[in-house]
């Protein structure tokens, strides 16, 4: 009996073992990405970080109750996306406190070129086109943004963004083919 | 990269571009040095000093203006005090002024009736014969 007691309580730190790898794995995988999804929804690396750490909290707090029924990233990605929304419910509600936000301007943002530009002339296009990306991106409602930056940033399905924002795959389509139709608005306009 | 459903070359390029825009600005600030910054504490502090400056504020407005006017009541009560002893002082002087014209004119009339100097006797005595 004490044997079987002792045998059961070796089992269950084993298993909580096994847990905290698996989890300190996860964070290790996926963590750069829900990183950088944030960044872009928010432009603000200050709180990317603050917002990034919150949502692997959260999520080593739920992680017992994770079932596996989508990817760790689509059910990290819902966290991630569900603190996004309350930050910015709650800064609405505090409409009193100074508004101090580090959100870098589009100009800012658009500095980071993709690698491979070689000429000069190159990098002030390739400068200008993400530019203009983020000028749509920037009046795209915010679940139209969300979709879109999973969908172009992160390269997820459609299937995967459904799963993440909780919207069936039709209205994610709409919202993505809304902000598509506004970033070549936006291409269009500066010919 | 997923099949991107545009047929414009040019939108096509402006997403892969702004992809590898982020990707590069994620890499780079995902991998910056961080610094600990107690952010939260220092807000709080302000945010404390900010509410106890404003109570005591309130407070000293609220006290003042309750001191003003209890002192305004007391000066009041005051010179109605006085005012009223004033009136009460005057009330008796005039009562005591009427009180002694009176008890000089009874003494007056008392002294007259009472005296004759007995130089004026043959003239009563002249008076009563000729009544007679």
């Amino acid at each position: 009996m004490a044997a079987g007691t002792a045998l059961d309580a070796m089992a269950i730190t084993t298993a909580d073992d096994a847990a905290a790898r698996e989890f300190a794995r996860v964070v290790e995988k996926h963590r750069p990405q829900i990183f950088r999804f944030l960044l872009s929804s928010t432009r603000d690396v200050d709180l990317a970080e603050t917002l990034t750490q919150e949502c692997f909290l959260k999520a080593h707090r739920n992680w017992g109750s994770f079932r596996g029924e989508s990817s760790a990233m689509t059910w990290l990605m819902r966290i991630a996306i569900n603190l996004q929304k309350d930050h910015w419910r709650n800064r609405r509600m505090q409409f009193w406190r100074t508004t101090r936000t580090n959100s870098v301007d589009l100009d800012e943002a658009s500095d980071w070129l993709p690698s491979g530009e070689s000429s000069i002339e190159q990098q002030l296009l390739a400068r200008e086109r993400v530019g203009q990306v983020w000028k749509a991106v920037k009046g795209l409602s915010e679940r139209q943004r969300t979709v879109f930056l999973l969908r172009y940033v992160e390269e997820q399905e459609l299937s995967e963004i459904a799963a993440a924002t909780s919207l069936s795959e039709g209205t994610v389509k709409a919202h993505l083919s809304r902000a598509v139709a506004r970033v070549r608005l936006e291409l269009g306009g500066k010919r | 990269m997923p099949a991107i459903d545009v047929q414009d070359q040019e939108l096509e390029l402006a997403l892969k571009d702004f992809k590898s825009s982020v990707h590069a600005w994620g890499e780079a600030a995902y991998s910056r040095p961080r610094t600990l910054a107690a952010r939260v504490p220092h807000g709080s502090w302000r945010l404390a000093s900010g509410w106890a400056l404003g109570c005591l504020l309130v407070a000293g407005s609220v006290s003042g203006g309750l001191f003003q006017r209890h002192h305004r009541i007391e000066v009041a009560q005051v010179a109605a005090e006085q005012r009223a002893a004033e009136q009460q002082r005057q009330a008796r002087e005039l009562e005591s002024a009427k009180m002694t014209d009176e008890a000089l004119l009874a003494g007056v009339d008392s002294d007259v009736s009472r005296q004759v100097p007995s130089a004026f006797d043959p003239l009563t005595q002249m008076s009563e014969d000729e009544t007679k």
